[in-house]
């Protein structure tokens, strides 16, 4: 699965009792993190998530919950000299 | 865009589009009005009948519009209904670049104008494929890879953040230089000055671009511990080169600044990645910053007693 960030850190929480199975959080992730079988959801991959929050967004039973941000040092430097945190401001550039 | 001079605006104005003779029953892709990326999606897509709804991102590209929430559901619903894309079109079916899903709730977008919203594939290549197949995607082409090409094409964006920063440093050696007994002339001072400016922006080099392309095969998993690896490898071979001729103290100096140099421009490249998590950073940093601004002061505290002592 290519590179993981740090371990055990992200805050992506899944309540399998809401789920409705629909297949959407597995559909919009970019990593591969949730899967959809026999057994239900589950997290197949916890570490390889980013908290992009496009899943738990997606969500329509509210099953998917994630603190969304962006995984950026420059980001979070502002927001350290800055009084209220800055919504969610990503310095990536993909496409 | 983190370009640090400037943040590039190019945009095109939000609406819907044709492309070739779209008619009722041809797709809508939803985009941003950032314009690389809709020059890029119109070349891919050249020969084809369909509609492009550009969302006002600002200019910004659908990665980071999402995460802003510009590139997201009111946006989007305003735009359907101003456009009136219910009557230009008989399905009601849009198709939305994957990586906009983090600003898009799609069954809130279903619920307030009817469209039911399609993930496409990351990449634009992927479109042709992708709409020949009926709106189906591959896994494969579901997953974002952060390949070795698409590291260097990011690279050249943190060397240019880093210019004011760098420009600071180069000075502040070059004042360093100056505190010497021997008597004052320019050309003393900059030869004084030279290996230390060196081997600084071999150390800007190092976090900002060696370790960011190598960065899977660097051991660990926190950026600014990937860089330190290689700033310490840079400090080693500067201080058999450049700094072969230096006293102990600026040694010591050497290795305690360049590693943390580098292990900070590293740190900075998280911005960058695909798949650093905000509270992975955020931990990565609370032990980072200090340890970095430790190793800094220290060695600069060094470096200018070994200048008077
Ligand atoms: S937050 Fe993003 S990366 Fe993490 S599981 Fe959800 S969609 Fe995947
Ligand atoms: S999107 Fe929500 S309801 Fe659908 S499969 Fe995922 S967790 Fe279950």
């Amino acid at each position: 699965m290519g590179l993981q960030y740090l371990r055990d850190v992200v805050t992506l929480e899944l309540d399998r009792d809401k789920c409705t199975l629909c297949g959407m959080c597995t559909n919009v992730c970019v990593h591969g993190v949730l899967a959809v079988d026999d057994n239900g959801i589950h997290i197949l991959e916890r570490d390889a998530c980013m908290e992009c929050g496009a899943c738990a967004m997606n969500c329509p039973a509210e099953a998917v919950t994630v603190r969304a941000g962006v995984g950026c040092a420059w980001a979070i430097f502002r927001d350290w000299f800055r009084k209220q945190p800055t919504a969610n401001n990503r310095q990536q550039v993909v496409i | 865009m983190r370009w640090g001079i400037r943040r590039m605006h190019y945009s095109v104005p939000a609406g819907l589009y044709a492309i070739g003779q779209p008619t009722h029953e041809s797709p809508v892709l939803v985009t941003a009005n950032y314009k690389l990326s809709f020059d890029l999606l119109r070349r891919e897509l050249s020969g084809k009948d369909l509609w492009l709804l550009v969302l006002e991102t600002f200019g910004i590209n659908v990665w980071c519009a999402a995460g802003k929430g510009t590139f997201g559901t009111a946006e989007l619903v305003s735009r359907i209904q101003k456009v009136e894309l219910d009557k230009v079109v008989n399905h009601r079916t849009i198709v939305l670049p994957q990586l906009g899903a983090s600003g898009v709730a799609a069954h809130r977008v279903r619920k307030a104008t009817g469209f039911r919203v399609k993930y496409g594939p990351i990449r634009a290549c992927d479109l042709p494929l992708f709409l020949k197949n009926g709106l189906k995607t591959s896994e494969e082409n579901r997953r974002i890879k952060f390949t070795f090409r698409d590291r260097l094409v990011l690279t050249p964006m943190e060397l240019v953040g880093a210019w004011k920063i760098s420009l600071v440093v180069l000075l502040l050696l070059f004042i360093l230089g100056g505190l010497s007994e021997q008597e004052f002339s320019l050309q003393g001072v900059l030869s004084r000055s030279l290996s230390p400016g060196l081997i600084y922006l071999g150390a800007l080099l190092v976090g900002s671009f060696i370790t960011p392309i190598l960065l899977p095969w660097i051991p660990g998993r926190a950026f600014s511990l990937k860089g330190a690896q290689l700033g310490l490898l840079w400090a080693f071979a500067a201080s058999i080169t450049l700094a072969s001729a230096w006293s102990v103290g600026s040694i010591i100096a050497l290795f305690l600044i360049v590693p943390a140099i580098a292990a900070y421009f590293a740190m900075n490249f998280t911005g960058c990645s695909t798949f650093t998590s905000l509270s992975g950073v955020q931990k990565e940093m609370r032990i980072a910053v200090p340890v970095i601004i430790l190793s800094i002061v220290t060695g600069g505290v060094t470096l200018v007693l070994g200048k008077f002592l």
